[in-house]
């Protein structure tokens, strides 16, 4: 059997699995479409969330952007783990006392104010759609794939297998069908990195091996790589290079931005308790984490297979790889599966009938290609986002292994995709319509014009999606940020505060997000639009903040805005302040209404 | 629900909780992992230094048993101070 047939059999079963999942559990009334009955055990919502939360981004994308950057970019593994200690700690439990469906829906209701909602339901569409764009990146990459046809076929075909799964399922087909999808990513992601910490280390957990030593040399892994990368003129991978100050503030906005995302919040309003929705953040990071600790050691190996790859013969001095290995031999048979979705090239620059792979901004390394006549680094592309599906290929696994890793990416995608459709349909029909412009629309009414929402959504973040403003990771990030800005100081405000009044918060709002989004915009183009940005991360606006890190300073400016309104305009109403005691404390949570 | 001064007791309790985490939480991740790593290169992990293990492993490791931790603490705080739910 061909490596497109197992390809295509592994997907196409676990879709079946989660299409059957989805039929079984159908919504039947709106509570159920949002809310799944609110029958969910902290474990199994743990696991939903695990699967809603990690995207595209995680699965796909961040082990390559860790590989080929190596400590600088700890800061996604930090961001996206540290949050939920802001989630657990900050809102969940009295989100989940507060006991309605969305978070506009609180936002409206403590701040007392139609305005302060609707701020919110377009901070959140915003946040959402821009993260959306990143899923389609890694939906596009991981289809094109699969399916051997470029990435742009890959992402036509992805929008609609996303649209289609869905539209059909409310919150519970999705928490079910999550649940699968967990189970599916986790072993695809792992099992690989498994063998692959066998090959290298001699040790099966992959996390413990990234710290062990390397086999074939005897030396610590790490300690090799090190060497490795920087015979051929890159940075150390083990080393601190990025702006400090900036790997700082881009760590804490990927923290807060965590804490600030609807999709993830909405998970905790479906448990049965106040005590479940703490232990629910908890399992969900542990659901995380296994991912999470695998993730640099994936990183950090395939850098070490790729690189040994491309100089197979000892290192620099043994020479490179020729282009006739690369088109004969089985194993760099990857190469040219990749080669056929555009995202990894190769060229024989200087016509030497071999390919080296070096670092050609190095000027150390220039001085040696003048004397050995290479004429620049002949891996002429390398799409990060290819990394992780490309590893089991590179570490010649198994034809299962392969097709697991497809089926894995897409359930990373496929679940988070559904889960931010979800929340922005309920935010357009049930706070938008519903909560602000017609009340009375019937409970089909609002299903409908979820579902238009849901649709319209798509087709912005597939058009974007074909011109992505960076790597899966990278435009995700850029969400975490506007969500960053936004939705998480309004909450916090709204619970720990009793100084905080209507103006104060939907000001606090309106500055953060609109700050942000125009420090965004300035850097990768008006509405992501390629080509109308006017500074680039390179060489940002603010000294070395780029626009990835923003979000952090635009929750700075959205708290000390509401601070400041706050305290130049009339104190809260006694009833508001009664509703902010009693959402601190757990007693009378009951089953949520809704209203 | 019980009288005001028992909430108010209830509240700054865990107050208190969450910021004793929240230092935790700030420094090994911004701490360890980033700001503080030159003051732990002298202590070897597997090839590179312990900074490095907090960047990618330590602090994650440390934010599950903040978390958990804290759900353990508040589930019994609501229960002494009478406002857990029935």
């Amino acid at each position: 059997m061909d490596q497109f047939t197992i390809n295509l059999l592994f997907v196409g079963a676990s879709f079946a699995l989660y299409i059957g999942i989805a039929i079984w559990a159908r919504a039947g009334s709106t509570s159920e479409f949002y809310a799944a009955g609110r029958g969910v055990h902290p474990v199994t919502n743990g696991m939903a969330t695990a699967a809603d939360w990690m995207s595209a981004a995680s699965f796909i994308s961040m082990a390559g952007l860790i590989a080929f950057t190596g400590y600088d970019n700890s800061s996604f593994l930090m961001g996206w783990t540290g949050g939920y200690v802001l989630l657990a700690l900050l809102l969940a439990p009295y989100l989940r006392k507060f006991g309605k469906f969305t978070v506009s829906e609180f936002i409206g209701d403590r701040f007392y104010s139609q305005t302060a909602r609707v701020v919110a339901v377009v901070c959140l569409i915003v946040a959402s759609t821009t993260y959306v764009i990143g899923q389609m990146t890694g939906v596009g990459v991981a289809f094109g794939r699969f399916l051997e046809v470029d990435n742009t076929t890959g992402l036509f075909i992805g929008a609609a297998v996303v649209f289609a799964y869905a539209v059909f399922g409310g919150m519970k087909g999705v928490t079910y069908t999550q649940v699968a999808q967990y189970c599916v990513l986790i072993t695809a992601y792992t099992i690989p990195a498994i063998f692959i910490s066998l090959q290298l280390t001699g040790t099966p957990i992959p996390a413990l091996g990234l710290f062990g030593e390397h086999a074939a040399s005897g030396e610590p892994l790490l300690a090799k790589l090190d060497a490795i990368v920087t015979e051929l003129g890159f940075n150390e991978y083990t080393a601190h290079h990025a702006d400090t100050f900036n790997m700082v503030l881009f760590t804490l906005s990927l923290m807060i931005g965590t804490a600030g995302l609807p999709h993830v919040i909405m998970r905790f309003f479906t448990v049965p308790k106040v005590s479940d929705a703490r232990w629910s953040a908890g399992w969900t990071l542990v659901f995380i984490a296994l991912l999470y600790l695998t993730a640099p050691a994936v990183g950090a190996m395939a850098r070490l297979n790729i690189t040994e790859m491309m100089w197979p013969n000892g290192g620099i001095n043994g020479g490179a790889v020729t282009v006739q290995q690369i088109e004969t031999e089985q194993k760099y048979d990857w190469m040219k599966t990749w080669q056929k979705t555009g995202l990894l090239n190769w060229e024989d620059k200087n016509g030497d009938g071999k390919i080296q792979y070096y670092n050609d901004k190095s000027e150390a390394m220039q001085a040696m290609a003048a004397e050995k006549g290479w004429t620049g680094n002949e891996l002429t592309k390398f799409n990060r986002d290819i990394l992780v599906l490309a590893n089991p290929e590179i570490a010649n696994l198994p034809g299962w292994v392969i097709g697991l890793v497809a089926a894995g990416g897409l359930a990373a995608a496929l679940s988070t995709a559904a889960g931010l459709l979800l929340a922005i349909s309920s935010a357009v029909s049930h706070d938008l319509i519903k909560g602000a412009i017609n009340p009375q629309i019937s409970e089909k009414g609002e299903l409908m014009s979820a579902r238009v929402a849901m649709a319209v959504a798509i087709v912005v973040a597939t058009y974007l999606g074909l011109n992505p403003p960076g790597f899966a990771a990278q435009t995700v990030a850029l969400a975490f940020g506007l969500a960053a800005a936004s939705i998480f100081p309004a909450l916090m405000m709204g619970i720990f505060s009793t100084k905080i009044n209507n103006t104060g918060a939907v000001a606090g709002m309106i500055a953060g997000i609109t700050v942000t989004l125009i420090y965004i915009f300035l850097h990768k183009g008006w509405f992501f639009i390629p080509g109308t940005n006017s500074f680039s991360d390179a060489d940002p606006l603010l000294g070395t903040v780029k626009s990835t890190s923003f979000g952090a300073i635009g929750a700075a400016i959205n708290f000390a805005v509401a601070y400041t309104v706050s305290g130049m305009t009339k104190p809260l109403p006694a009833d508001i302040k009664a509703l902010v005691e009693s959402v601190r404390v757990p007693r009378g949570a009951g089953a949520a209404q809704n209203k | 629900m019980a009288d005001n001064s028992q909430n108010d007791a209830y509240w700054s309790a865990n107050l208190r909780i969450i910021m004793i985490s929240l230092v935790i939480w700030a420094i090994v991740s911004f701490g360890f992992g980033i700001l503080l790593r030159p003051m732990l290169s002298g202590i070897a992990v597997g090839g590179t230094d312990l900074g490095f293990w907090f960047a990618q492993q330590g602090s994650i490791i440390v934010f599950l048993i903040l978390i958990f931790n804290y759900a353990m603490r508040m589930n019994k705080l609501d229960r002494e101070h009478g406002v857990d739910e029935e």
